[in-house]
């Protein structure tokens, strides 16, 4: 019995090193953005149904885990909500990647808020308040006398750096705003939080909360796509280097025709 | 007099309500996670994997991965557990070697699993440039099994008579024909209790597996110790945290962790049931 | 002569490769400190230890990055505690319970149950919190989210009963039973017995019971991602959502870039996490051996 042992670990020993990166091609990994997961997910499924010798793999973890994991070079894809920073661009190239970026959707970020929540507007410059804690009670914006509750994503985030781009503009989240991990989450407990204000990409509004107009455009395909609604943005698939084989056919999938009608089932909004 | 008496029966009282309350929400835990599980389970939620953005198909590349995950891991942890074990309880010397042997199977025993998963992504996954993949993820998950494996195994090899061994050694045996010919094969049962245990242990944890071997979605069931995997516990996590359409992926979470329960426990009272019958049959 | 010496080298071999394997369990947690120094502490060259340790601002990846724990850190005390309010009466209750109290019958029950508990997978225990218990308790305390100290205590709670149960049960039940005896003999109710006796005697079992199921508490990850809440500030009340060190790690750790300073500073939280649960499994290793003494 032993024996059997010893013999069981030596012959396991040998598969680990007679298989050195063995059959990694017909795989496709993904990772990065949640916000971009649904695409990507719907989008794998509906390739893998047309091409069954194809596996892609698809993971979430934020956009910033997307963007870290292919400057490790670990996935051949990474979905994100955010274009890369001009820092993490330098760092991928001095590790010899080359990022390029190919945009799958259009999207904007939703402000919401909880359903009876009477509050229809808000400027830029007031949502940036709320969220620094400069405005503590929704009273101050035209609202009932209610504690406001700030709901935001951790920082994995892309959505959350859009939003801190666009809308902070790079201040610091309050500290006692919470941290969720994804869009839904932030839906979620918007729709179940009285004094509540979250942000979420489109597709994931639901009929659990209220849309607030921003500087008085309401996000939706138009004006996102012509860029009037000003928390609107692009969600995107980088690669190393130019897309090729496999990974640059499932991008292009993707933006086909084919492609988009899924992204428009999702919720999002198509390219164009 | 009174007083007395009457503190003794609201101590008692109080005793007793920590049980009750113990087990209620146990009865309550249970009884929730079986109600919101059970609407999603078929036989096509065993057998097929994830359709439609993960709220409908089923669960079964998770499935496959948990017992790869679990089976690789205890197949690494199993011999090398078990030889430590025989070292310590069957040799033992140098001693000062011995006492850092123990201090480091304690310490291990302690560590966080999420600080596993960390080593695991730095060494596995990163340094030896293995990737995520399921291979990373067994390593990582063989070495947090290890200390049970070992502490269950000695155990097993100390529960043997002493006259066992002397009479082995009495007709002529050698101490390696002793432990090979009567000391494993007697322990072997509870040695077998042991592994099943850490099965159990490893196929339920998740903080390991972040990092070094799972996935969200894949298709493909792994073919090669490269391939990353989903797993059970991980799919439970990425559904509730990552989630894409809370509505219907809340239940698939329950019935993931139905399914995960079932598996946890019913490996738990195979292992229970193993060790009553040793105890039937044996005389000693 | 030959059978002699083909026999002896099967038996050092034999010895030989117990040897290496016993020294495969040194290599390892050797391994794990070693790395999770290595990638660790070059944060210190930026940051300095004390305002890692005692700065209150965590926001690693801002433009000017901040690296303060003290939040994160008491994050994990408060849960960790808020456990322990809920464990120790719990499971010292059950333990003596079983041990005092219960008749065989009732002890055939009772200790699978204790059993069952501890088999359930932390993010099954997770899964519950978030899903069932964390909207109850947001209801019933009208508050603006579930996922708080108090949710995250009563499930981290409820997860180290069974380590405080049945370390304090063995505890008990090896108190000689003539000690019992004499005290019921002298005319002490059961639980007067129980209280001046027996658990007196049990002490250091208790105590090092306890202070496993603080180690385990602290080290959690799964329960803590997905009912504390996330919010990285110092706690008011136990109503309000934290960021325990361990959550911390699991989720920023995808985030980041192999070798970044975001990177370098989950790892410093893990030598904190290390040295914290290092110490506590050294002092109940004492309490224990204090009590194998006697």
């Amino acid at each position: 019995m032993k024996k059997t042992n010893l013999i069981l670990l030596v012959s396991l020993m040998l598969i680990i090193v007679a298989l050195p990166l063995v059959a990694q091609k017909n795989q496709i990994t993904c990772s990065g953005s949640t916000t971009v997961l649904p695409v990507a997910q719907a989008a794998a499924e509906a390739y893998m149904d047309k091409n069954p010798s194809i596996n892609i793999s698809v993971r979430g973890g934020g956009s910033g885990v997307g963007v870290a994991a292919l400057q490790n070079g670990t996935v051949d894809i990474a979905n994100s909500s955010r274009p890369m920073k001009s820092k993490e661009i330098s760092a991928c190239k001095s590790k010899g990647i080359n990022p390029v970026a190919y945009a799958v959707a259009n999207d904007a970020i939703a402000i919401v808020v909880h359903k009876s929540n009477n509050v229809k507007n808000l400027t830029v410059k007031q949502i940036r308040d709320i969220y620094t804690g400069r405005i503590k009670n929704w009273n101050q914006v035209g609202g009932a006398n209610l504690p406001i509750v700030i709901v935001s994503r951790d920082v994995a985030s892309g959505t959350f750096e859009v939003f801190n781009e666009k809308a902070l503009k790079g201040d610091k989240v309050d500290g006692g705003a919470q941290m969720l991990a994804s869009n839904n989450a932030i839906v979620t407990t918007v729709s179940s939080t009285l004094g509540a204000i979250g942000y979420a990409g489109l597709g994931y509004i639901n009929d659990g909360v209220n849309v607030v107009t921003v500087d008085n455009v309401m996000p939706s395909e138009i004006t996102a796509k012509n860029a009037s609604y000003p928390l609107s943005r692009k969600l995107y698939m980088y690669t190393n280097g130019n897309a090729k084989g496999e990974v640059g056919r499932f991008i292009s999938f993707i933006q086909s025709a084919e492609g988009q009608a899924l992204v428009k089932k999702q919720g999002f909004i198509t390219l164009n | 007099m009174n007083i007395r008496k009457l503190k003794n029966k609201l101590g008692i009282a109080v005793l007793t309500s920590s049980l009750i309350i113990t087990a209620l929400f146990l009865v309550v835990f249970l009884a929730r996670i079986f109600y919101k599980g059970a609407s999603v389970l078929s036989w096509e939620f065993l057998s097929a994997p994830p359709r439609e953005a993960m709220t409908a198909g089923g669960i079964f590349p998770a499935l496959v991965g948990t017992f790869w995950l679990t089976v690789s891991s205890i197949s690494i942890a199993l011999p090398l557990g078990v030889l430590t074990a025989i070292y310590l309880t069957s040799y033992g010397k140098p001693r000062w070697f011995v006492r850092i042997v123990r201090i480091a199977i304690n310490t291990l025993a302690g560590v966080p699993s999420i600080i596993y998963g960390l080593f695991g992504m730095a060494i596995f996954v990163n340094l030896l440039r293995f990737d995520v993949s399921l291979l990373a993820g067994a390593m990582t998950l063989a070495i947090l099994a290890l200390p049970i494996i070992i502490n269950a195994s000695e155990e097993a090899l100390r529960s043997v008579p002493k006259d066992f061994r002397e009479a082995s050694l009495a007709l002529g045996a050698t101490e390696r024909q002793t432990i090979q010919r009567v000391l494993l094969p007697t322990a072997f049962p509870n040695i077998l209790t042991g592994a099943i245990i850490s099965i159990g242990r490893v196929a339920g944890e998740t903080a390991p597996i972040m990092f070094t071997a799972a996935t969200f979605y894949s298709r493909r069931l792994p073919q090669t110790p490269f391939d990353e995997v989903m797993a059970l516990p991980y799919h439970i996590y990425a559904l509730m945290t990552e989630g894409t359409h809370a509505a219907k992926q809340v239940p698939i979470a329950y019935g993931t962790a139905l399914v995960l329960l079932c598996l946890v426990l019913s490996i738990s009272a195979v292992a229970i049931y193993i060790r009553y019958r040793i105890r039937k049959t044996r005389k000693w | 002569m030959n059978r002699i010496i083909m026999k002896d080298y099967k038996e050092k071999l034999f010895k030989g490769i117990t040897y290496v394997s016993s020294l495969f369990v040194i290599v390892f947690l050797f391994g794990i400190i070693v790395s999770i120094f290595r990638e660790g502490m070059p944060l210190f060259d930026v940051v300095s230890i004390r305002e890692f340790l005692l700065g209150t601002q965590w926001y690693p990846t801002h433009e000017d990055a901040e690296f303060g724990t003290f939040t994160l850190i008491l994050g994990s005390v408060y849960v960790t505690l808020g456990a322990l309010v809920i464990a120790i009466p719990l499971g010292l209750g059950s333990a003596i319970f079983i041990a005092e109290v219960a008749t065989p019958r009732i002890r055939e029950i009772a200790k699978p149950i204790i059993e069952l508990l501890a088999g359930i997978p932390s993010v099954v225990y997770g899964l519950f919190g978030m899903a069932f218990l964390a909207p109850l308790i947001r209801e019933w305390f009208n508050l603006s989210t579930g996922l708080n100290i108090f949710s995250a205590s009563i499930i981290l709670g409820i997860m180290i009963v069974p380590i405080i149960a049945s370390m304090s049960e063995d505890a008990i039940s090896t108190v000689p039973k003539n000690m019992r005896e004499a005290s019921l003999a002298l005319g002490a109710t059961k639980w007067e017995t129980i209280v001046r006796v027996v658990v007196p005697a049990s002490k250091s079992g208790i105590i090092g019971s306890i202070l496993l199921g603080f180690g385990r508490a602290i080290g959690e990850t799964m329960v803590l991602l997905m009912v504390s809440g996330g919010s990285a500030h110092i706690p008011k009340s136990i109503f309000d959502s934290t960021r325990p060190l361990t959550s911390t790690i699991a989720a920023e750790m995808g985030e980041t870039v192999i070798g970044d300073l975001h990177y370098r500073s989950l790892f410093a939280l893990a030598i904190v996490l290390f040295i914290i649960t290092f110490f506590t499994n050294m002092l109940s290793e004492l309490v224990f051996l204090k009590r194998r003494a006697r």
